[in-house]
Parts: structure tokens; sequence; C-alpha cells
């Protein structure tokens, strides 16, 4: 056996992440691009796309932040503390938004204070999310096993850039699937504004790939030392390639290309995070060997993961194919 | 590097406060999950309209309870790290996995299958939306298990052993650390706990609508069933309890010291207090009415068995008194009342009043929220009963938490506070708005009413949810 269970792990914990940015995203895009849709069955059809399977893609940010706290709890304990204040406003942007999926259809003269509480909550989770992850790419200051830095380390231009730039991310995703799921006005209205949003996420990569390298030396010598250079040049080629194709999707009128050409860049997105930080669990601080569980704990859990997650995956996609197919304002066909 | 004794109490504030809004919503839906899957069996066992429109009727309250679960839970799952990071630093190896299992087990398990239990059953059929409907429930189960696990582990620690830099880490066995000396009792404890508190909400709602003369088969058969529960598991209950109290004597004893206020140690067997007020600065209890020897004869079952006081131990590692010894009390007290609720229902039975006797309902409509008050209780008593520690004996609550200041606790626990009374109290609100009607014969489910919006559309399948309209309408 030379299996590294640490590497394992990290890959675990990476996958985790990568499903929870693609399934919310578009759930959370959706609840974002909500005060562009007409009051009434237009915003009713929007909702209903991602009814039956918000909870479930909620889930995978639990099993991030709980796999963390399992696989690498010193990760966990220093990292949690350094993004108090933008992980707070995520979990109480995610209550207001989780919350209006239920309310809004108990209180029907309520129901335009609870679409707002959906769509301001999505924003303020998405925007705190993408604030928590510029936050941990440009350094916490660590003491011994605990965070030591200040009570606003994390407010810097680079953390808000990547908080502005999730939620347009998002609000593409969310577009896209739209695109994808459903029909009639509201389709027509993502489609309207899939093409901004399109550019902006394209703006939104360029913007934070070209800030980041200047963070810190270590990553400006992962991207352009010679030869890794050769490797890494990869991933904007192919950031262009796909975003050419997501705009040559979208001048075709295509209804499902969009949805995957955004996945691709968003894949892309996390294959240039991990060239910049790998093998870091606390980027430049703490790497994931350091912040390791015992090989015990690593074991217990692998046996789990390795029978469930692909029986999550069964009857997650069962799941969504139960609700295959259009969603129109008069619900599912 | 340690906060200050401010930013302590606030972190536990916090905790206590987030723990205590998100308890409410699974003791109340583990219960209803599973009344919901034997509602659905029973429809699809006898075809009875009764049962599907009951159905019907409480999965409109489980969605709305469930969501609250939901995101009073993920504020849980990192509460951990943002205000207790010392203790996920040092406790994570041993209780992570144990979580990190309750993800995989038991919360994908109720998400990936809510939505069609939801919203599914003309596009699965009756037979996979029953399968549906099951698994949500098991989720529910195993979910507890694995929470109560970690809790346990917390209140009586082992199998586990002490690396270089001070984490506990896994001993060879991990069925050891799982199944640690507590956690059956408390396993079962709270499971039914959850069960009665169910019982006692689905009573409380079929006796308010008796009481309104709002006398229909479905209303009949979800009072029966409670009361039937009621009059068989409070019963349990109260034996299941005093096995999990007689295990918290043998591996915690200061916390049963401080929940029968027995300041000194009794020789010669302890008396039950029943009443009395704890001065802890004289470290008596004042205005005492007691039993004499059978606080000996419940926990040892011997009237004269010696029982050690809070003496016993060093002041700094003592838990409080004054809370310890009055959720206790109020936790066994209504258990009391829900065990006479239970025996008036079947003298009802057997006199043929169960649907007539006033008395009975407006007792049980009383009690329709007891559980909750027990469970929290509860729970108050085994968490602070756990004090001065995280790890009981092993880690300090004060060398636990996170190095966050004092403006930053103050701040989000101010945030949590408004946003959990804004958002919770809407809902319950909404479930209460739901359990004013009574359940119709033909009864719409979550998803598949009639589209009202505007009251133009003609009805047609698929998944709009007016329905909350019909009152309105």
């Amino acid at each position: 056996m030379n299996i590294d269970l640490t590497v394992v792990w990290a890959g675990v914990i990476a996958f985790a992440v990568a499903m929870y940015v693609v399934m919310d995203g578009f759930d959370l895009g959706i609840g974002i691009l909500f005060p562009r849709f007409t009051v009434g069955k237009e915003r009713d059809a929007a909702m209903n796309a991602i009814a039956p399977v918000w909870d479930g893609n909620e889930t995978w940010l639990v099993l991030g932040g709980g796999g963390l706290m399992a696989a690498f709890p010193l990760a966990y304990a220093i990292v949690l503390p350094a993004l108090y204040a933008p992980l707070i406003a995520m979990l109480l942007g995610l209550v207001f938004r989780g919350v209006a999926f239920e309310f809004r259809w108990r209180d029907p003269r309520h129901r335009g204070l609870w679409d707002f509480a959906f769509s301001a909550g999505s924003f303020i989770a998405a925007f705190a999310q993408g604030v928590t992850l510029g936050a941990l790419l440009q350094g916490i200051h660590i003491e011994g096993r605990s965070y030591a830095g200040g009570w606003w380390d994390w407010l810097t231009p680079f953390s808000l850039l990547c908080g502005i730039s999730l939620v347009i991310s998002y609000g593409m995703l969310g577009a896209a699937f739209l695109l994808w799921k459903t029909e009639g006005r509201v389709h027509d209205d993502a489609r309207k504004l899939a093409r901004p949003l399109a550019f902006g996420l394209l703006a939104a990569i360029v913007a934070v790939s070209a800030y980041t390298p200047f963070l810190e030396g270590r990553y400006y010598q992962r991207w352009f030392a010679w030869p890794g250079v050769l490797a890494a040049a990869q991933v904007p080629l192919l950031v262009a390639i796909c975003g050419a194709g997501l705009l040559w999707s979208l001048a075709k009128n295509h209804e499902r290309a969009p949805f995957f050409w955004t996945l691709a860049l968003f894949g892309l997105s996390m294959a240039g995070l991990a060239v910049s930080i790998w093998p870091d669990v606390v980027p430049g601080r703490v790497s994931i060997w350091q912040a390791a569980a015992p090989e015990r704990s690593q074991i217990f859990m692998l046996v789990g993961a390795g029978v469930l997650v692909p029986i999550i995956l069964i009857y997650t996609a069962w799941a969504y194919w139960v609700f295959r197919g259009k969603v129109a304002e008069d619900g599912y066909h | 590097m340690a906060p200050d004794a401010t930013a302590l109490i606030l972190a536990r504030a916090q905790f206590a406060f987030t723990i205590s809004f998100h308890f409410i919503f699974p003791s109340f839906s583990i219960g209803l999950a599973s009344f919901l899957a034997v509602l659905e069996g029973l429809w699809l066992a006898t075809g009875q309209q009764r049962y599907i429109d009951l159905f019907r009727y409480w999965v409109k309250i489980f969605a709305v309870a469930f969501a609250m679960g939901v995101v009073s839970g993920i504020v849980m799952s990192y509460q951990f790290g943002t205000n207790w990071s010392v203790f996920s630093d040092k406790a994570g190896p041993v209780i992570g996995p144990l979580m990190a299992y309750e993800v995989l087990t038991a919360f994908f398990l109720e998400a990936g299958f809510l939505g069609v239990m939801l919203f599914g059953m003309k596009k699965v059929g009756p037979g996979l939306h029953f399968g549906a409907t099951c698994m949500v429930a098991l989720g529910t189960f195993i979910s507890a298990f694995w929470i109560l696990s970690v809790n346990s582990w917390m209140q009586t620690p082992q199998g586990f052993e002490i690396n270089a830099v001070g984490q506990f880490v896994p001993g060879p066995s991990w069925w050891t650390i799982v199944f640690n000396p507590s956690f059956p009792y408390r396993l079962t404890h709270t499971v039914i706990a959850a069960y009665l508190t169910t019982a006692l909400v689905v009573g409380g709602v079929g006796a308010w609508h008796l009481l309104k003369r709002q006398d229909t088969p479905q209303v009949r058969t979800m009072f029966s069933m409670a009361m039937w529960m009621a009059a068989l598991v409070a019963p349990v209950q109260l034996f299941v309890g005093d096995e999990h109290g007689i295990n918290t004597l043998e591996h915690q004893p200061m916390k049963i010291a401080a929940m029968e206020g027995h300041y000194q140690s009794h020789p010669n067997g302890a008396p039950l207090i029943l009443f009395g007020i704890p001065d802890d600065k004289n470290q008596r209890m004042r205005a005492v009415i007691e039993l004499p020897k059978v606080s000996s004869l419940i926990l040892k079952h011997d009237l004269n068995a010696p029982l050690g006081g809070l003496d016993q131990a060093r002041p700094e590692d003592r838990p409080p008194v004054k809370i310890l010894f009055w959720s206790f009390r109020i936790m066994v007290g209504l258990g009391m009342l829900m065990i006479g609720l239970g025996l008036l229902s079947l003298a009802a039975r057997v006199f043929g009043g169960l649907y007539r006797w006033k008395p009975l309902h407006l007792f049980a409509l009383v009690m329709g929220p007891a559980g909750f008050v027990a469970v929290i209780a509860g729970w108050v008593t085994t968490e602070v009963g756990r004090q001065p520690w995280t790890v009981y004996g092993l880690l300090r609550t004060a060398d636990s938490v996170s190095p966050i200041g004092t403006p930053g606790v103050t701040g989000s626990l101010i945030a949590f506070v408004i946003v959990y009374f804004a958002a919770f109290s809407a809902g319950t609100w909404y479930i209460l708005r739901l359990m004013a009607n009574p359940p119709h014969p033909g009864e719409t489910g979550v998803a598949d009413a009639p589209i009202r919006t505007a009251g133009i559309t003609p009805a047609r399948r698929g998944g709009d949810r007016a329905d909350a309209e019909e009152g309105a309408a």
C-alpha cells in the first residue's frame, strides 16, 4: 500500500467543495437573479426548478465543513476563526434563503418579503463565500496552532474582488441552469441575462487570475517559473476555449450547452486554484500533511466515504432524474 | 492567548442559543418523519382515505419544520470551528469522523429523498414514494445516532490516546469510541423523547379540533394514534430515564449531585429533594421538601446506600447547581404529566370518552408543546451538567474556545438572535396556521395543489404549491 491517505482525503474534500460550488452555485445564482424575474408565476417557476433539490445541494457544504474538521482538524481550527465574519454572514444568508423556499408558499401576502429574503440571502451567501476564498488565498496570520490575526484581516480589495466575482459566476451558472430547465418567460429572461453574465464571468476569471500571482511570491513562482509554466499555461488556454464555447452556444440559442460550458469554466477555475495552493490546506501556511488527522481517522472515514459517496451520487442522480424535464409556470410537466 | 471571560461566556451563550433553537426542529422532525412513514404505510396497506389525508396534512408541516432544521443545522456544523476552534483541533480526530459519517449516512439520505417525498408522488408512484418517505425517516434516526454518539463521547470519553501535540486521537477500536458508556442510554432516551414530542404535538392539534367540534375521522384518527403513543411510550421513557440517570451516576456523579441538589455527601442514604432553593454561597438547599433516603433508593435501589455530594469535587470542577436542579425538575415534572395524560386517555378509551371528554382534550391541548420544553430542559441538564468541561474531566470549556475577541462574538451573537427570531418565529407562525385548519377529506399535498394564483388559472397537476391560499381564498 503506497497510497498517501492524506492526498486521498485532500481529494475528497476538494471534491465535496467542488460539488457544493457547482450545485449550490446554480441555486444561489437563481436567487441572485431573482429580482430580475417578474413577481408571481415567473418567480414561482424559477423557484420550482430547484425546490426539490436545493437541500441535497447544500448538504455538500456540510460535508465540506464537517469533512475538513474530520480530515484536517488543524486547518478547520485555524481557518474558521480567521474567516469568522464572512462565514457567519454566509450562514445567516443561507438561513434566510433556505427558509424562504417554504415560507413564500405559506404566506402569499408576504411573498414579496420572502422573495427578498431569498434573493438577499443568496447574494450574501455567494458574496461571503467569495470573500472567504479571497481571504484564504491572500494568506492568514498564524501563531502556534491557531489564528493570530485581527478581526478585519479578511477585508481587502482582493477579497472583495473575489466576492463580486463569485456572485457574477453563480449568476451565470444560475442563468445557464434556467436555460436548460425552464421554458416560457423565465427561459427568455434567463437568455437575456446570460450574455452579459457570460462576459462578466470571463472578466471575473481574468481579474482574479491576474491578481493572484502577485499576492505572494510562491503563487508567481508556481505560475511563471520554467518549466512549470508549460503545464500551468494550459489552464488559461482552456479557459479561452471554453469561454468562446460558452459565448458561441449562447449565440446559437443552445439550451443545455451553456450550462456545461459554464461548468467547464468553473472546473478550470478550481484547477487553477489547485495549481496555486497545492499542497497546502491553509495556503502558504499549513500543508495538508501538517494538518492531517491521524491515519486511524483517515482509514475509518475512507471506508465509509468509499462506499457511501457513490451511493449518494446514485440516489442524488435519481432525484434529479425524477424531476427531469422542463419546469413551466404551472410546475413540472 | 486565552480570550477574556466575557468572550468565553458569550461564546457559550452563542452555542447554547444556536443549539437550543436547532434542537427544537429535529426533536419534532425525527418523530414526525416516522409518523408520516406509518401513515403512508397504513394508507398503502388499507387503502383508507383518512391516512393519506393525514399524511398530506402533516407533510406540509414537516416541510416547514424540516427547512428550519436544515438551515439551523448548517450553522451548527460551523459553530465548532468558528467559536470552539481549540476544541475542534484537539477533539477533531475523534469526533470529526463521527460527524462526517452523520453527513454521509444521514444528511444526504434525508436531503436526497426529501424532494421526492414532498413533490414526487405523481412522478414515482405510491410504492417508490413510500420508499422515499421511509428513507427520510431512517435518515433522521441515523442522524440522531451519530450526533448523540459524538455528544456522549464528550460526556464519557473512552477509546482515545493523546498525541504529542495534545490532540485526542483514536485508539485501536472505533467501536469503543462510538459505543461509549453513556451512548446507548442517551440515544434511547433522546429518540423516545423525540417520538413523545411529536405525539404530544399531534395530540394537541387533534384535541384543538375536537374542542372546536371539527370531529372528523381524520381528527379522530390522529388524536387516537397520538394518545396511544403517549400512553405506551411515556412510562417507558420514565424507565429509560431512570437507567440513564444510574449510568450518569456511575460516570458523572457531580452532574447527578447537582441535579439532586446534594451539596453534601450522604453516607447513610440520600434524601430525594422534591423542592428547594439552591444556595451556592452557603453550599446548602433552603426551604427543602424532601423524602428521606428516596434518592438512594432511585439511584442505587437501596435505601441506605451512600451517595456522594458536590463536596467530593473541587469547587472549580463543579457544575452549576442552580440551573441543573431546576432544569431536571422541569423535565421530570413534564414527564409525569405526560404519563398522566396517557393514563387519562386510556381511561377515556375504556369508558368510550376518547372523543368526548372535554377535560382530556383540554389537557392534551395544553400538553401540546410540553415535549419541546422537556427536551430543552433535558438537554440543558445534560450539557450544563458536563461543565466545566467540553471533554469530561479532560478538556476544560475555558481551554476550548476560539481566539475571537469580545466584539466579534458579541456581534455574531446579536446577529444570530435577530435572524433566528425573525426567521423561526415566522416559521412557527406558519406551522401554527397550518395546524389551525383541520385536515380535510381529499387534503392537498405540498406539491399537487391546483394553481390559484390570481384566481384565474385552471387546476392542473404540477409543482405549484398555492395550496397555502386555501384558507384565504
